[in-house]
């Protein structure tokens, strides 16, 4: 089930400094969107405030105004680890467990619950196949995940993920530290997952953005210590080819950031 | 040659020189207690190890000893290593930097410094006479869980702090609690490390010598209990060499030399195989 995720009047600060003001913003069920904008705008800020592990990277953060996931207000008395539950997350860097294969993907069930092995086997071939990786690793089960190449190792994490069926897939920068092809298997791998999830996915490329997600938002900071604002979002075809905003234009056509 | 080529040709050969000479004193040293205490052990032959001392000149086997070494090693370690860990998870994961928690460290890297005669005179004073336990393993033990405690506790958090936060931040983003993060994710990955800290450990306990003289005492016999007094098998080298028995000393030096490097050989295997397991 893929939830819609919903940003309303959100105003994030890490202590002092406000890193977002005023975002309004709904990201819709079973679509890709896409975040772009320079370094720094927040787009991992806006980012992590779906899962709430901005509170895990930072001492003191607050938040006003609702962010909300299915019509519920996750910033309300939310239990936390139901939330991180049904919002996974990809990072930048691969970052398997250093444990079998198998392990890392009957972790997260295992946490949160799922003790017999038919069933923990189940989910393993489920979402090893759901992440495109079952036939290369079926016979690998019980290896190091860490002896798997980079872009295996992003398609595992992927995998370990969505094996607690998650609504929400959240992807920070998921193919920077990734060659082409590898970019190019997670990119058909996003497609084919849109499917069942809403994924947000944050990119520096302009063309991935082009190429895999349905709408795209435009962050931008006015200079260091400016918190990030939203300058636009809309249908991704839209967006890069008539842009509503000169500074969204600017950006695009590689004219800064 | 330029003169920084000189310099830096010339301090690589210091630097071998050094090293070769560290290896050749290493194997002298080894080479020499196995050259006299092997063929000695072999000429007693098996009852060596399976038969206690005999006469006032202690001839004959060294197995009270072992036992008590064994047992005095493995009780010092067994209330170590909860306690230790325990220390070095908080340290590592819940205490943060704070004013008191430094000082918590830098009592432990100075406690680590202490000379273990000392520690052995406090045990005497505590364990011995003021808690009544007399000249006993558990004494013994007690004081040499004092001894390996604050190192234990400082590998550990080192092993815990050395795993990637990449770890944390994706077990807590698939919505695990802190606890099992540190459980099921940190620890594990932290094991190699734990474990050569507790092996090290192992082989300070098991090569003390002042501190358990002063607690466990020295009576030549095969401890049944915690609370009887043993003579470990360094406590056995110390008063055999003098005695001027110093054939008999290198039989005892040459077991003591094989556990040592036994313990340290288990310590590489284990970390091999987690290392190929675990990439
Ligand atoms: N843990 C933190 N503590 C304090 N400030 C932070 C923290 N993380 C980010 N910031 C600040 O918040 C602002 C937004 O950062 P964020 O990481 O969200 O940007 P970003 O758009 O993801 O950048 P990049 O493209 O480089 O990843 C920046 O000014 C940054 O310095
Ligand atoms: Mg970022």
């Amino acid at each position: 089930m893929a939830s819609e995720v919903k940003f309303e009047k959100v105003d994030f600060y890490y202590g002092a400094f406000k890193a977002i003001d005023s975002l309004q913003l709904t990201i819709l069920a079973r679509k890709v969107s896409a975040f772009i904008g320079p370094s720094g705008c927040g787009k991992s800020t806006v980012l992590r405030m779906v899962n709430r592990t901005n509170e895990l990277v930072a001492e003191r953060t607050r938040l006003e105004g609702r962010v909300l996931i299915a019509d519920e207000n996750i910033y309300d008395g939310v239990d936390l680890f139901s939330l991180r539950k049904k919002v996974g997350m990809v990072f930048q860097r691969p970052n398997p467990f250093p444990k079998t294969v198998y392990e890392n993907i009957a972790w997260a069930p295992r946490i949160h619950g799922v003790k017999r092995t038919d069933e923990l086997d189940e989910i393993v071939e489920k979402s090893l196949k759901r992440a495109a990786l079952w036939d290369q690793v079926k016979n690998k089960l019980k290896s190091s995940a860490l002896s798997l190449s980079g872009g295996q190792q992003q398609r595992l994490c992927i995998a370990r993920s969505i094996a607690v069926n998650p609504e929400v897939l959240l992807m920070d920068e998921p193919t920077s530290a990734l060659d082409p092809r590898a970019t190019a298997r997670i990119e058909d791998l996003v497609e084919e997952l849109k499917a069942d999830y809403t994924i947000v996915i944050v990119t520096h490329s302009m063309q991935q953005a082009a190429r895999i997600s349905d709408s795209t938002a435009f962050f931008l900071s006015e200079g260091a210590g400016r918190p990030g604002r939203l300058i636009e979002f809309g249908e991704t075809e839209r967006v890069f080819t008539n842009p509503s905003s000169r500074l969204t234009e600017k950006y695009i056509t590689g004219r800064f950031g | 040659m330029t003169r920084a080529r000189v310099f830096d040709l010339s301090a690589k050969a210091v630097a071998w020189a050094v090293a070769i000479s560290t290896m050749v004193f290493l194997i002298l040293i080894i080479g020499y207690v196995v050259i006299r205490g092997v063929p000695s052990i072999a000429s007693v032959g098996l009852e060596f190890f399976t038969t206690a001392p005999r006469g006032i000149k202690m001839q004959g086997g060294v197995y009270p000893m072992i036992v008590s070494s064994i047992y005095l090693t493995v009780l010092s370690l067994v209330i170590a290593f909860p306690i230790g860990l325990g220390a070095a998870i908080y340290l590592a994961e819940y205490a943060g930097r704070g004013r008191f928690v430094e000082l918590i460290r830098f009592s432990a890297d100075l406690l680590s410094g202490v000379p273990s005669i000392v520690f052995g005179l406090f045990g005497l004073a505590f364990f011995v006479y003021f808690l009544k336990m007399g000249y006993s393993v558990l004494a013994g033990a007690l004081t040499v869980f004092l001894m390996v405690l604050p190192t234990l506790v400082r590998t550990s958090e080192q092993a815990i702090k050395a795993v990637p936060r990449s770890y944390r931040e994706a077990s807590l983003a698939l919505g695990a609690s802190k606890w099992q993060t540190i459980r099921r994710v940190v620890l594990p990955s932290a094991a190699p490390g734990i474990l050569t800290g507790v092996i090290l450990a192992m082989g300070r306990a098991f090569g003390e010598t002042a501190a358990v003289l002063f607690t466990a005492g020295s009576v030549p016999q095969t401890p049944a209990s915690p609370l009887d007094g043993g003579r470990t098998l360094t406590v056995h080298l110390f008063y055999l060499a003098t005695q001027g028995q110093i054939e008999d000393s290198f039989r005892v030096a040459a077991v003591l030399l094989f556990v040592v490097l036994g313990f340290n050989l288990t310590a590489g295997w284990m970390m091999a195989r987690f290392r190929r397991r675990f990439g």
